[in-house]
């Protein structure tokens, strides 16, 4: 009853906070962010109006989609003639943006300082052709998650370093009866599958493109997808790991019905909250692993940046958004779903305070992290390989037939 | 007055609303005409003309095959469970009982969400961990362990028709049950003092009442299941391995994802088409049943 009186008197505050706000304003800057794994949306909302407090001058709109809404969102509005000023992108569309024109060049924007304090692997995020086209803002890759407590009860003393054993463990752990099935993969048909393959195919060496040519059908990339299909057909992995998304995989994970997971760094402190989750204290985070004699670790570049649409009228009030969204004094300060692109920042005690596990696999797994190819087809190449990567997880086709095809319709 | 001219004074009111549809219709569809004999970019250049190329590409198209079987099995089954359930509900609906009033109202509720909070629902139904219908169906014996039904091709067709009759039979039934209520109840009271059976009641009283207003509904459906995107969009986005991409979900991945803004508009012009054909062919049908009278 006290909510239901509140709630009109409330609103009407939050309405004249905005028009208080608005007639002030001078520059409105129109933003596209993503509701989904990384910053929340409630950090992404403080975090701005911090910057909007001490900027009396400038009211930022922030708009929030899910991750597979946000290219498609920002190509529309650019089709549209523009709309938004600055927008979240993800590693694989630089090359796509660029050739249609999507994002300012930003490379004379970028100082020295930016240069040489930021991660080199961050850079490669929102660099096409040695062109700049925004600042890295989310560093991130896929980590391996276990269930210490599961692992413990199951007898292994230590997470597994390469992907064969990590099979050896699950199937230890599913055999002790502990979980029915040990591994949790966002393998749905969506970008989710194609970064868990990636990872994979780091791992064991492959290459998605040789000489202008798709080549994920050969080797390691081969070879990613059997590892799949295998842990698949042995019951270790998840079967309904064919329609998670990243979500789902949180979901089961901190149910306690997982004793392994490949998923982003939001996971870490999430998972390990007692508020939600079921496993809190018992969450360890590790690396992807490698395969022995070719890689120590795996892990796919699933970082995302903040660009400038060549349609915003305020370029200028946009990038200094952008320095105060990426600075490392905001970064710092919201470090508990994702981690900074500044290097210090990893031997920053406010940094990996509480998260020193989250750190120590961090500085591995950032180091190797694989791109997913630039190429203006990344759309269709990645659609056809979510396609092929489920046909032979539901065995309609051979892993060999099923890359030989995604291969074939890749655009490439 | 229907054969004669229109006066000018008729057709100077109707000015502004001709001006605005031809705007806001047939711009755009000119607009894709024309987009779908180039092979222009959603972002950038206007594009060169292609001729038919998008037209024979698409038709060769072995993606295009199988997403117009996809649309064409989910219409189908859809609007037939819809009409089926619809009318039977109607049925029940039209009998005096207690608590039909608020039957009725109930009755819109499904109708009446958003299909993007109905995808939503039916998803959480589905889910394969925690989901409703694996919790019942297992606590009821029918299954063993849990399933997923949205990530098997053999069912996520299935569970994505049963999504979208529980959302629009109401609509059915609504129409239906408005019409029952118009037969005049001396009709049907002759038809008992006569004997005719139930099925002979509904037969030739009931149905032919019904026919007309079920032909509206029907026409109503099939153009909305043949469009159907954002209850699979949501539920599946076209997966497992594709088994569920239909026509309109092409067009978006074609046109958006692609950015590919000939063969989206070359696609979409071809499903208007298919529709079209669908909708003449129901008008024709209802003429004729109007022709022969009741």
């Amino acid at each position: 009853m006290k909510f239901v009186l509140h709630a009109p008197l409330l609103a009407a505050t939050a309405l004249l906070g905005v028009t208080v706000t608005a007639a002030q304003a001078e520059t409105t800057l129109n933003a596209l962010f993503m509701a989904q794994a990384a910053y929340s949306e409630d950090d992404i909302r403080s975090m701005t109006s911090a910057y909007e407090a001490a900027h009396p001058d400038v009211k930022v709109n922030l708009e929030f989609v899910p991750y597979e809404g946000l290219h498609d969102k920002t190509v529309l509005s650019m089709g549209a003639g523009g709309g938004y000023d600055v927008v979240l992108f993800d590693v694989i569309w630089p090359a796509e943006y660029a050739q249609n024109n999507v994002l300012l060049d930003v490379s004379d924007r970028i100082t020295n300082e930016m240069k040489s304090g930021v991660l080199p692997g961050a850079w490669t995020t929102v660099t096409y052709e040695n062109k700049n086209y925004g600042m890295p803002w989310i560093l991130d890759t896929k980590y391996l998650f276990y269930n210490k407590a599961m692992l413990k009860k199951a007898g292994i003393s230590t997470p597994p370093a390469t992907w064969a054993e990590l099979k050896a463990d699950a199937q230890k752990i599913k055999d002790a009866g502990i979980v029915k099935y040990p591994i949790a993969w966002s393998w749905s048909q969506a970008e989710a599958a194609v970064c868990d393959y990636t990872t994979l195919l780091s791992a064991y060496g492959g290459d998605f493109i040789k000489d202008g040519k798709p080549d994920f059908q050969n080797g390691g990339g081969l070879e990613a997808l059997k590892y799949m299909v295998d842990s698949y057909n042995d019951g270790l992995t998840n079967p309904n790991s064919k329609e998670f998304l990243e979500e789902d995989v949180r979901n089961v994970f901190q149910n306690g019905d997982a004793a392994f997971a490949l998923n982003w760094t939001y996971m870490y402190n999430l998972a390990n909250d007692p508020k939600d989750s079921k496993v809190a204290g018992d969450v360890g985070v590790v690396p992807a692993p490698g395969v022995e004699g070719i890689s120590d670790a795996s892990a796919v570049n699933g970082s995302m940046g903040l660009g400038i649409t060549t349609t915003s009228k305020h370029p200028d009030a946009a990038w200094d958004y952008i320095t105060y969204m990426t600075s490392q004094k905001v970064q710092n300060a919201y470090s508990k779903l994702s981690l900074p692109i500044w290097k210090s920042s990893y031997t920053d005690p406010e940094v990996t305070k509480g998260q020193e596990e989250l750190i120590a696999a961090a500085q591995t797994g950032l180091a190797v992290m694989y791109p997913r190819p630039m190429t203006p087809h990344y759309q269709e190449m990645s659609m056809a390989l979510q396609q092929g990567i489920q046909e032979a997880l539901l065995g309609t086709a051979s892993p060999k037939d099923a890359l030989q095809e995604a291969a074939d319709n890749s655009g490439l | 007055m229907s054969t004669e001219r229109l006066p000018l004074r008729v057709w100077l009111l109707m000015l502004p609303l001709l001006i605005v549809m031809l705007t806001v219709i047939g711009w755009p569809l000119i607009d894709t005409i024309r987009l779908s004999f180039s092979d222009a970019r959603l972002v950038g250049t206007g594009g060169h003309f292609v001729g038919l190329h998008n037209f024979t590409k698409m038709l060769s198209n072995s993606y295009f095959h199988s997403a117009f079987f996809t649309t064409l099995k989910f219409s189908l089954w859809s609007v037939t469970l819809e009409l089926v359930i619809g009318v039977l509900v109607a049925l029940l609906l039209n009998q005096k009982f207690h608590g039909r009033t608020l039957l009725r109202a109930l009755l819109i509720l499904p109708w009446a969400l958003p299909t993007v909070v109905n995808a939503t629902l039916w998803r959480l139904i589905y889910n394969p961990e925690y989901g409703a219908l694996n919790a019942a169906l297992t606590q009821l014996g029918f299954l063993d362990s849990y399933r997923s039904w949205l990530g098997e091709p053999g069912t996520a067709l299935t569970a994505l028709i049963v999504a979208d009759v529980w959302k629009n039979f109401p609509l059915v039934a609504l129409i239906a049950l408005a019409a029952l209520q118009a037969i005049p109840n001396d009709i049907r009271a002759a038809a008992i003092s006569d004997g005719a059976n139930v099925w002979r009641r509904f037969r030739h009283v009931t149905l032919p009442y019904l026919l007309g207003p079920l032909m509206v509904a029907l026409v109503l459906r099939t153009i909305e299941a043949f469009k159907v995107f954002d209850l699979i969009w949501i539920m599946t986005r076209g997966g497992p391995a594709n088994s569920t991409r239909s026509l309109s979900i092409l067009v978006y991945q074609e046109a958006f994802a692609f950015q590919r803004a000939g063969s989206g508009a070359s696609l979409a012009l071809m499903i208007t088409l298919m529709i079209t054909v669908l909708a003449v062919a129901y008008l024709f049908i209802m003429r004729r049943l109007a022709g022969e009278g009741r």
